[in-house]
């Protein structure tokens, strides 16, 4: 993480502040205060409800986006800790109409059932295509053994990931 | 031949899922919107005393703050059991019990607000235990016994229930018409020191049910056994964190969405609660983050932000922390169970009696039908002859239990298949043959008076037994490795609805545009089960069109035909007839239009592939918008209803009412297990599972439900546990997601899924229930393969290392509950069963086996010579 690009008066914390987010690659600006969470400014002052929440302890996984690539729990990481890096949520993943394979494979096998954890294991399993364009079944558990789901017991996101990988790798070749 | 019906596909809400863009009820916002927070007790019992808000009024960006006197009306799920307060009035009866709600204009003065306000309580002494409940007070075995905080006074959780009308019994003050088998119980067991005849005034509810004489089954066995099974309780832990917003117009009228199972029920309890007429009120149900049950009840958040929206004119919103979704619970009942089963040296059940005492927790929930649910559905699987069950459930003080997937079936089904897997072991049998020996035939009646429709057990059992090797593996692995196998079934739907009324339990309308637009109108809830997508799926096909050319609109109690809600298994069975019925009805005026202009007979008119054409000139024909033209225009709009009444049970004794339903879907699965007996950790490498459908209505979604279920019931067969530090105040030991231990990915078993697909008559195209029965036989599973693996019998769920470690260590090989209560039971309702000559009904009270051959007409030729009374009375200890 950089180095934060505001020194904060603790005696100001609630005071708003205004600072441009990079999400989804559009550059917004937005007025939060400094203790507000990463997900709290998606959610509640973007209006990018895409983001769920399942506990705000991390302790679930379901706030999962990505920062440069990597993810992390926007419960848990301050909105400020953001600015000057790429965000990017389950809102971003489409290029205009046409949807990330990923999301494309998790609608056609099934492994959206609630949907509510979705949006956080489809940018997890991301950014592990990203540098794992292969990855093997074992892989794929560990890289979403911080993301809970209560309906599909995982399986059918496995095979998801698996076929998505498959298909970014078709393109890519 | 179905064309959708029985195809894989994508949800119709699977992209929506995919992109964020569901709605949730708490992606919600409204303009000028307020948050609610709701202050919360931190006694588990204790009389309020005062309450001062006038601070957290007086704070900044606080609009209203709302106590027990402003909702002061009782409401709860079944009309029975209205305990429940939206904000506690009088008393507190477990941590975390709603007291004060304030709403401001942030999240964060709201939750500031809750600091500032002072409540003053007159602690009570908690009951933190079945034991304790029934007022014995001796140590337990690990959920039960401790003294808690003794020297605050005792009093009764509730003022109703059996237990207090018990005490009025005992007073002399008489009870209604269940006087004399009561009494019974209030002269049985005496006081429990705390007053002259007070009894056990914790007790909610108390059951007796014999099914025919089960003493003399008893005496025409080879062999009895007697077992004792504790089942922890556990909790739904949907994803999504229960959330409600509510509004309210100038012209009187009150809109609210919340992340609900049961819409109509929370409609009902809001035009109770509030004093409006039904008719002001519109409930949405938004699309479920996950349910599995939790969602289920009216809650107290969704009664107190409509009040405070109707105070402050304003949108009011409330998302329940984590912490306070396990305060809201109405999970999984901890039971404790004691079954004695007469066995043939074939395996067949001779007679079955089986009793369970219920730890309900502080509320009344859907308690009730979860205690009868402990002792209903024992009989649909194997051949049971003779069944007697008896059950209570009592008042604790710690969050209400209710109903989680298996609605009280699963921690019998576990006792069931383990003490199964027991008889089989001393009689030499192999499980998978003795059960295959006994099963329930289809289309027949048990000795309960459930009726039994299509049975697809035996093929779910030799399927899993073929698959997993069965033959070569049981009792042949390594030490340390094993495997077992259970069996189960559930209901597809409650056959009554939850309070009595003779209308529909479903509805759908369809509505054709001229466009060629199909809209499917519908009260239920998608809670991820696919409820939406079956209902486009039964309307697509009898159409010809594509279920993605569909719209479903549901949860909506405005726009949308009731539909009772998503519980008890029911929507895919009642939802699918009733659509199919209107989806029926449209087609039939399409179809007359289209035969006019094709000039054939209207029964040659065929639906397909998006045309209306002649069967023996398919070229003939016309797309599907102009017939919907051609018919618009000749019929005016067109919007067709269909709803569905379930067929009524053949029981016509009281409790009758819990467990018939319109056909039972059946599960076997067969476990591998891994027992480290150093750590007693057990791992789960694959389970095996089949489960009889009836029809898949889409395999894939059906599977899902299936992978889903298992995954559950692995949580609860080796982790998952509801616990409470029972001395220090019943304070929840982890109210949060790291500390209540679920699978995770690491956790998850290899599944190998096998849909049988055995039509049944009752169900729309066949279709039976998958999205809870797959859960009931995993625990027991597990169970029954760590006996294969390290020769010990685990009679506790879940299996968690320290009670294999325990089993590995002690001199019996077992580690389980070692007695049960001593009580006595009320004097049984007695029913004849169908091969006694029954006819559903029960014998007149106070008369027993042997007495009913003076005042009944004479028995078919099943009849026995007639046996002495059953002795009421005490279990031994």
């Amino acid at each position: 993480m950089a180095e934060p690009l505001l020194q904060i008066d603790p005696r100001r914390e609630d005071e708003k502040i205004l600072l441009t987010l990079r999400v989804n690659g559009e550059d917004l600006p937005v007025a939060f205060a400094t203790h507000e969470t990463l997900l709290e400014v998606l959610r509640e002052d973007l209006r990018l409800t895409g983001t769920k929440h399942g506990c705000e302890l991390g302790e679930c996984g379901t706030c999962t986006v990505l920062m440069d690539g990597r993810p992390v729990l926007s419960c848990l990481a301050l909105a400020l800790e953001a600015a000057g890096h790429e965000v990017t949520t389950v809102e971003g993943l489409a290029e205009g109409s046409r949807l990330h394979p990923l999301q494309e494979a998790f609608a056609e096998l099934g492994a959206a059932q609630c949907g509510y954890c979705t949006p956080g294991i489809l940018l997890a399993a991301k950014a592990l295509l990203d540098s794992e364009p292969s990855p093997s079944r074992e892989r794929i558990v560990a890289a979403l053994a911080g993301n809970l789901c209560r309906c599909t017991g995982y399986l059918k996101i496995y095979e998801a990931v698996e076929l998505a990988a498959e298909r970014m790798r078709g393109v890519a070749a | 031949m179905t064309r959708v019906v029985g195809t894989s596909r994508p949800k119709v809400d699977a992209h929506a899922k995919v992109t964020g863009q569901t709605l949730f009820a708490d992606d919600l916002f409204l303009p000028r919107m307020l948050h609610c927070k709701i202050l919360r007790a931190t006694h588990p019992h204790a009389r309020i005393l005062s309450i001062d808000a006038s601070r957290a009024m007086s704070l900044p960006g606080v609009k209203a703050v709302i106590t027990g006197k402003d909702v002061p009306i009782r409401f709860g799920i079944l009309p029975v059991s209205q305990d429940e307060e939206a904000l506690c009035v009088e008393k507190v009866r477990f941590v975390g019990d709603p007291v004060v709600a304030v709403a401001a204009v942030e999240e964060e003065i709201a939750e500031a607000a809750l600091d500032l306000i002072d409540v003053v309580y007159e602690p009570l002494r908690p009951v933190g235990s079945i034991e304790a409940a029934l007022g014995i007070e001796q140590d337990g075995h690990g959920h039960g016994g401790h003294v808690l905080d003794a020297a605050a006074p005792r009093r009764p959780i509730h003022d109703y229930g059996d237990g207090v009308r018990l005490a009025a019994v005992a007073g002399g003050d008489g009870a209604g018409g269940d006087g004399v088998r009561l009494a019974a119980v209030a002269g049985g067991d005496g006081a429990d020191g705390d007053g002259a005849g007070s009894g056990h005034p914790d007790i909610h509810k108390l059951i007796a049910l014999e099914f025919g004489d089960v003493e003399a089954g008893f005496a025409e066995a080879d062999g009895v056994r007697e077992d004792v099974f504790f089942y922890q309780g556990s909790t739904h832990l949907p994803m999504e964190q229960h959330a409600a917003l509510a509004q309210a117009t100038p012209d009187g009228k009150l809109t609210v969405w919340t992340s609900s199972q049961t819409p109509h029920y929370v409609h009902r309890a809001l035009a109770r609660v509030l004093e409006m007429p039904p008719a002001r009120i519109r409930v949405f149900a938004t699309p479920n983050g996950g349910g599995f049950g939790g969602k289920s009840d009216p809650f107290s958040h969704e009664i107190v932000v409509a009040k405070l929206a109707l105070l402050t004119g304003r949108p009011v919103k409330i998302c329940l922390t984590r912490q306070e979704v396990f305060y809201c619970h109405r999970g999984r009942h901890p039971v404790l169970m004691w079954v004695k089963t007469g066995y043939r040296k074939d395996g067949g059940i001779t007679g079955m009696h089986f009793r369970s005492w219920l730890d309900g927790g502080a509320y009344g929930s859907y308690g009730v039908a979860s205690a009868y649910y402990t002792g209903a559905l024992q009989t649909v699987t194997y051949h049971v002859p003779r069944y007697k069950f008896e059950g209570v459930r009592v008042f604790t003080n710690k969050p209400p239990c209710g109903p989680k997937r298996g609605h009280g079936t699963p921690q019998p089904r576990y006792a069931l298949e383990v003490q199964l897997d027991k008889i089989a072991e001393e009689l030499g049998l192999d499980p998978a043959e003795m059960r295959l020996r006994h099963l329930v035939p289809a289309n027949s009646t048990t000795a309960n008076w459930l009726r039994v429709g299509s049975m697809g057990l035996g093929e779910c059992i030799r399927k899993v037994v073929e698959a997993s090797g069965w033959k070569a593996r049981f009792r042949k692995l390594p030490h340390g490795k094993g495997i077992g196998l259970a069996c189960s079934s559930y209901l597809t739907g409650a056959g009554l609805p939850i309070y009595w009324n003779a209308m529909p339990h479903s509805g759908v309308i369809v509505k054709l545009d001229r466009g060629g637009g199909v809209a499917v109108l519908c009260g239920s809830v998608d809670i991820g089960q696919g409820s939406d997508s079956v209902l486009a799926y039964v309307v697509a096909e009898v159409l010809g069109i594509d279920p993605f050319d569909i719209r479903v609109h549901t949860g909506d109690t405005d726009l949308t035909p009731i539909d009772l809600g998503s519980y008890s298994s029911r929507v895919t069975l009642m939802t699918g007839k009733a659509a199919l019925q209107a989806a029926e009805r449209a087609r039939e005026i399409v179809a007359t239009s289209a035969a006019k202009k094709l000039e054939a007979p209207v029964e040659r008119i065929v639906f397909a592939e998006g045309r209306v054409f002649d069967a023996q000139d398919p070229d003939r024909g016309l797309a599907f918008d102009e017939a919907v033209r051609l018919a618009e225009a000749e019929n005016g709009t067109i919007a067709c209803t269909g709803s569905y009444t379930p067929p009524r049970g053949a029981g016509r004794y009281r409790g009758a009412g819990v467990g018939p339903s319109p056909a039972y879907s059946y599960s076997a699965a067969v476990a591998e297990v891994e027992v480290d007996t150093e750590t007693g950790i057990v791992t789960v490498p694959k389970v095996w599972i089949a489960h009889d459908v009836g029809k898949a209505i889409n395999p894939l979604i059906a599977i899902g439900q299936v992978e889903g279920s298992v995954y559950m019931g692995l949580g609860e067969a080796l982790m998952e546990e509801m616990d409470y530090r029972e001395n220090r105040n019943v304070v929840h030991r982890q109210p949060s997601m790291l500390e209540y231990k679920s699978p995770t990915t690491h956790e998850m078993c290899d599944i190998e899924t096998f849909l049988i697909e055995d039509p049944d008559p009752n169900g729309p195209f066949g279709a039976k229930e998958c999205g809870q029965g797959p859960l009931l036989p995993i625990p027991p599973a597990v169970a029954n393969a760590v006996y294969d693996a390290v020769g010990v019998r685990v009679d506790e769920v879940p299996l968690s290392p320290s009670r294999v470690l325990k089993a590995l260590k002690s001199g019996e090989k077992r580690y389980g509950p070692e007695r049960v209560p001593a009580m006595a039971w009320p004097e049984p309702i007695r029913v004849p069963t169908p091969w006694e000559g029954g006819n559903g009904e029960a014998l007149p009270e106070g008369v027993g086996w042997g007495e009913r051959g003076e005042k009944e007409a004479p028995l078919g030729g099943g009849a026995r010579e007639a046996a002495a009374v059953p002795k009421r009375g005490r279990r031994p200890r």
